[in-house]
């Protein structure tokens, strides 16, 4: 052992910056692990420390439509405390801009939040709303983006609000909320004023609770759920938010460690291919050591004790620098996290982190190592016999491949939590590598046979290098080629959905809606849209209904069964359904026939159900359904089933009932409209909301808008673990470059002894480097161009955005980092004058 | 010392079985010096090879300091190496990543002893590199390299020194001296001395010599 230790220790001496380098492959891939694991530690425990503050009550009580007396009556009789809101989406205008903004209206009353704190900008904005004239708290962005400060009046329907502070945290809520519309908090006295709560708005309404001493919220909830049924209500407890965001984070940080065990496992290919070269270069050392003695176990342990240094600097800086980026983390999900997350390094994430990276560096490590158990004494009288044995068949070799593939297996089980997914994450990988591999012999294969003889010198050097013994073909292929793919492909996503969000409001399709337009209004609406040079394209009557039975089953009664086949929430939903003589533009029947008119009174309506609605509540062709149409039963039977393209900004629906059944029924309005510019749309939407208050409006360039936010800052946080592994596959490729320089130091000092110039040798280094990058970075992202056509076809259901730009870009900046990376890499060998490196070589 | 019986080695090729030593024997005692020449080609390292217990033969059986190494497993005959035998190779062979003294030291770190520093202090003193124990082998030339690699042979005190070429990297001075010393410590020590060499002079020094032509003992005589 002692020798083992000894050797080790002196035989490293000269290399330890070059083992130093190759550990380095590894530290990105720990350093991710290490980050993601403690971060998300640190918002599991501020989960558990602020878990009554999640919900700033002990239950939540919400219906879609106003809380009915005997749900309060209950909630009062419970001895506890109870506060309410209402909230709806409405129109902010800015009276001093003349600007309007889609906000969400929290209408509050009572002394919610009873944990935690209602913060503001300055402080004392909820008292602010308690007081005698009309405040609002509104979203700090709303305030930036129209540069409001407190004491500038804003308006809500027909009330003039005095913005009495920016909102930082409400307990109960998600910063995430904020992204789809900004929020405005008013007291709830203030509403009837406004003139925009009423029938027909789309409000939700919800009973904030404390509970009493010795109360349990689930038994409460559970009370609720036998004994009003009849209300619809939804429930939320502390427990169940606390499971609901713990799980969350569960999937948030299995997937982003899969994505960071990605890079560990580039980095565990760099270690094994820097260590092949080393080991290479050992053959006469450990030659010599069998000569003198040294058995075949004492020679491999010197080196797998260097192979185990190694991964243990990795792990060592992968940690810290973990630590480091974990520092950064909260920054980079500031605005999608519940909670106050405070630093803390958690041991056991450091430990799992830095335990997965050795684990890998020592397997990836015994591939090359093995070697050195077949180097024969006799290689120190006849190099060529160490040749002979390396190419031996070695069976350890399939045992340490198998132990790879299950490690990998095992932690992406582990990491998932899920056999299936797990296994699947570590095939589609294996056959990611296979297939990057297989293209890298490919390319070096098509160079040996396809590189013209006419090319200059220099360039035909560069490209040569692609196919000659010790080659980084495969290896560049693999860890560029990778990183690229997955970061590309992510950039592409994000441009094919947004594109098709944009492309919705091209060709003079509808790219404004407005909506909660009263039966009295729409015909002056018209005009008014008219008048201000945008006309109404198109409009449709809303009818809100709930469904009463389904296939002569009540919806109570459904409710009940303890495996429901009817999903709960097309049972419980408020449908807001339309009437119709013909099928839109967005909409295809693709079962039955739409019927367009009924008499009155000619027996079960024929209506046209939504295609996934349709497969949700398991109903087909023919089957009943009864309507509640605010207190009047419709019945009705399914005529025809169609599908939507809800993507469009249309006025999309999940019911369509012939004409002739509902035009007596209350309805309110919603019409679509084509803006040519932002101007004109904030024009019509000015002289909307001056004249109808109640009327909202949803601007497209809005929901671009707002889906690009919340897409990049989602994006961004997988992008930025995407960039470790780019980042490795450089690191990689230095460590290449550095094996390289030793392989071919020979061969450089051979070339200037010949006459080549310092100018020459640094150009055939950036031709080899200029290929090897590009290559890579093609068929990254051709990868990438196919991963985002399998998306955009099988998960979004677009047509694949193919944006040529994005793509060249990429293809750039990879090669440029690439031969960056090489040249700083290469530098020192054209340095040195020819004697003195052929003096070291011998 | 060394008992070599009907040694054959034979490589399987593409074009069938190449016997590149053919049923070579002889026998040496103790303190005794023996050169194997021949033309390039002729199975000299080849038989070195075998009698060092660096590779298996096809067939025949080698006794080394009274053992039969050649039915030996590979790390059976790596510890009869590290306990009786020394070498010198033509290209030095030193460890270029240890200095000269720690090049010398590796036999015995081998079998774990400790403290021994002073005796290959000495080694090297006694080639003439008193002043180089801390030199990486790049930092000496080519002679220097060659008398660490002395010094390495003698450290273990082997019953038998193996030499293949140990001066055709050396220049004629160089050369001489190194020849003083490999014969001097073979004297002093009384150590085996079994040397493959293409110079005559020097074969000429050893008590007998051995040729071989095309893999086959031609003659085994004593030097003049």
């Amino acid at each position: 052992m002692r020798f083992t230790l000894l050797m080790a220790w002196r035989d490293s001496r000269a290399s330890r910056r070059r083992l130093a380098l190759y550990s380095l492959s590894v530290v990105l891939g720990i350093a991710a692990l290490v980050s993601i694991g403690s971060f998300s530690a640190n918002v599991r425990q501020a989960i558990d420390q602020e878990a009554k503050g999640l919900l700033g009550a002990d239950l939540f009580v919400t219906s879609p439509a106003p809380l009915a007396p005997p749900v309060l009556e209950y909630l009062k009789g419970l001895g506890g405390d109870i506060s309410r809101e209402e909230t709806f989406s409405s129109m902010l205008a800015i009276p001093s801009q003349s600007h309007v903004r889609l906000v969400q209206v929290h209408a509050v009353e009572g002394a919610f939040p009873y944990y935690g704190k209602f913060q503001t900008e300055p402080a004392g904005g909820l008292e602010a709303l308690r007081g005698s004239s009309p405040t609002v708290v509104l979203e700090p962005t709303l305030l930036a983006q129209y540069g409001l400060r407190t004491g500038d009046a804003v308006k809500l329907g027909r009330t003039l609000f005095t913005v009495a502070a920016a909102l930082k945290k409400v307990p109960g809520e998600s910063p995430g909320v904020a992204m789809m519309a900004p929020r405005a908090y008013i007291s709830m006295g203030e509403l009837a004023g406004t003139g925009l709560s009423g029938p027909g708005a789309l409000a939700r309404y919800r009973a904030m609770v404390r509970l009493p001493a010795g109360r349990d919220a689930d038994v409460v909830v559970r009370e609720m759920k036998d004994r009003l049924p009849q209300f619809r209500l939804s429930f939320e407890t502390v427990g169940e938010r606390k499971r609901s965001l713990g799980q969350a984070v569960s999937h948030l940080d299995g997937f982003l460690s899969l994505v960071g065990f990605v890079a560990l496992i580039l980095g565990g290919i760099g270690v094994a291919s820097s260590l092949h070269a080393y080991i290479r270069g050992k053959i006469a050392t450990v030659a010599i050591l069998r000569c003198l003695g040294a058995s075949a176990r004492q020679s491999f342990s010197v080196y797998l004790l260097q192979g185990f240094a190694l991964g243990i600097a990795g792990a060592v800086a992968g940690g810290a620098l973990g630590v480091a980026v974990q520092l950064a983390l909260p920054a980079l999900f500031k605005g999608l996290l519940p909670v106050d997350v405070d630093f803390f390094v958690s041991w056991p994430a450091l430990a799992r982190g830095t335990g997965a990276g050795v684990v890998i560096c020592l397997l990836f490590s015994l591939l090359p190592l093995l070697a050195v158990r077949r180097i024969p004494p006799l290689a120190a009288l006849r190099s060529a016999v160490a040749d002979r044995a390396a190419v031996a068949a070695d069976p350890w070799r399939l045992a340490i491949a198998g132990m790879i593939a299950a490690s990998v297996a095992g932690f992406a089980v582990w990491q998932t939590g899920q056999l299936s997914v797990g296994l699947g994450f570590a095939a589609m990988l294996g056959l990611g590598f296979l297939s990057l591999a297989g293209l890298g012999y490919l390319v070096s294969w098509a160079a040996r046979r396809f590189i013209p003889r006419r090319l200059p010198y220099v360039v035909r050097q560069g490209f040569e290098n692609l196919h000659r013994p010790n080659n980084r073909t495969v290896l560049l292929l693999v860890s560029l080629g990778l990183g690229t793919f997955l970061v590309l492909t992510l950039f592409l996503a994000r441009t094919t959905l947004l594109r098709e969000i944009e492309g919705a409001g091209t060709l003079g399709r509808p790219n404004l809606i407005f909506f909660d337009i009263q039966d009295d209004q729409i015909a002056d609406l018209r005009t008014a849209a008219a008048e201000a040079g945008t006309p109404v394209v198109e409009s449709a009557p809303i009818v809100t209904m709930r469904i009463a039975s389904v296939k002569g089953r009540s919806v109570d009664d459904l409710m009940k069964d303890k495996d429901p086949k009817v999903a709960a929430w097309a049972l419980r939903r408020e449908y807001r359904s339309t009437f119709r003589g013909s099928l839109s533009q967005t909409e295809k029947v693709v079962e039955g026939r739409f019927t367009g008119a009924v008499a009155p009174g000619g027996g079960p309506v024929p209506i046209s159900l939504e295609e996934g609605l349709a497969r949700d509540m398991q109903l087909h062709l023919g089957d009943p359904v009864d309507w509640d149409v605010q207190g009047v039963v419709v019945h009705s039977r399914v005529g025809s089933i169609r599908t939507v393209e809800w993507r469009r900004l249309e006025p999309n629906f999940f019911v369509v009932f012939p004409d002739g059944v509902l035009e007596g029924a209350p309805k309110t309005y919603l019409a679509a409209l084509h803006a040519g510019s932002a101007d004109q749309s904030g024009r019509v939407q000015r002289a909307v909301v001056d004249r109808f208050p109640n009327v909202t409006a949803i601007d497209l360039a809005l929901v671009v808008e707002t889906l690009d936010g919340i897409f990049s800052k989602v994006a961004f946080a997988i992008q930025f673990m995407a960039l470790f592994t780019v980042a490795t596959g450089l690191i990689v490729l230095a460590g290449a470059v550095l094996m390289g320089r030793h392989q071919r130091i020979r061969e450089t000092v051979l070339l200037r002894t010949l006459g080549a110039t310092r100018r020459q040798l640094a150009a055939i280094q950036l031709v080899e480097y200029a290929v090897l990058g590009f290559q890579a970075a093609v068929v990254g992202s051709v990868f990438a161009v196919g991963g985002n056509l399998l998306l955009a076809h099988f998960v979004f259901h677009v047509a694949a955005a193919a944006p040529f730009g994005q793509v060249a870009a990429a293809i750039a900046i990879v090669s440029a980092l690439s031969v960056l990376t090489g040249w700083a890499a290469g530098r020192g060998v054209v340095d040195h004058p020819p004697l003195e490196v052929l003096r070291q070589e011998t | 010392m060394l008992r070599v019986t009907r040694l054959t080695k034979t490589y399987p090729t593409a074009a069938g079985p190449l016997t590149v030593l053919h049923e070579a024997s002889f026998e040496l005692g103790p303190g005794a010096s023996m050169a194997i020449v021949g033309p390039s080609g002729s199975g000299k390292t080849t038989l070195l090879g075998l009698c060092a217990g660096l590779d298996r033969a096809t067939a025949g059986s080698v006794e080394l300091a009274g053992e039969r190494i050649d039915s030996l497993d590979e790390d059976a005959r790596a510890r009869v190496r590290n306990a009786s035998v020394g070498f010198v190779f033509q290209n030095f062979q030193l460890i270029p990543t240890l200095t000269a003294l720690e090049n010398v030291l590796v036999p015995l770190e081998l079998r774990g002893e400790r403290g021994c520093e002073p005796a290959g202090r000495a080694l090297l003193e006694r080639v003439g590199l008193a002043a180089r124990f801390d030199h990486y082998p790049v930092q000496l030339s080519g002679g220097e390299q060659q008398r660490v690699a002395l010094a390495r042979a003698f450290i273990n005190s082997p019953k038998i020194l193996f030499c293949d070429e140990p001066t055709g990297n050396l220049d004629g001075d160089t050369s001489d001296s190194m020849v003083e010393l490999i014969f001097g410590l073979n004297r002093e020590r009384g150590t085996t001395l079994v040397m493959v060499t293409h110079n005559f002079e020097l074969a000429g020094r050893c008590q007998r010599i051995l040729r071989l032509k095309g893999g086959t003992v031609v003659s085994d005589e004593r030097a003049a």
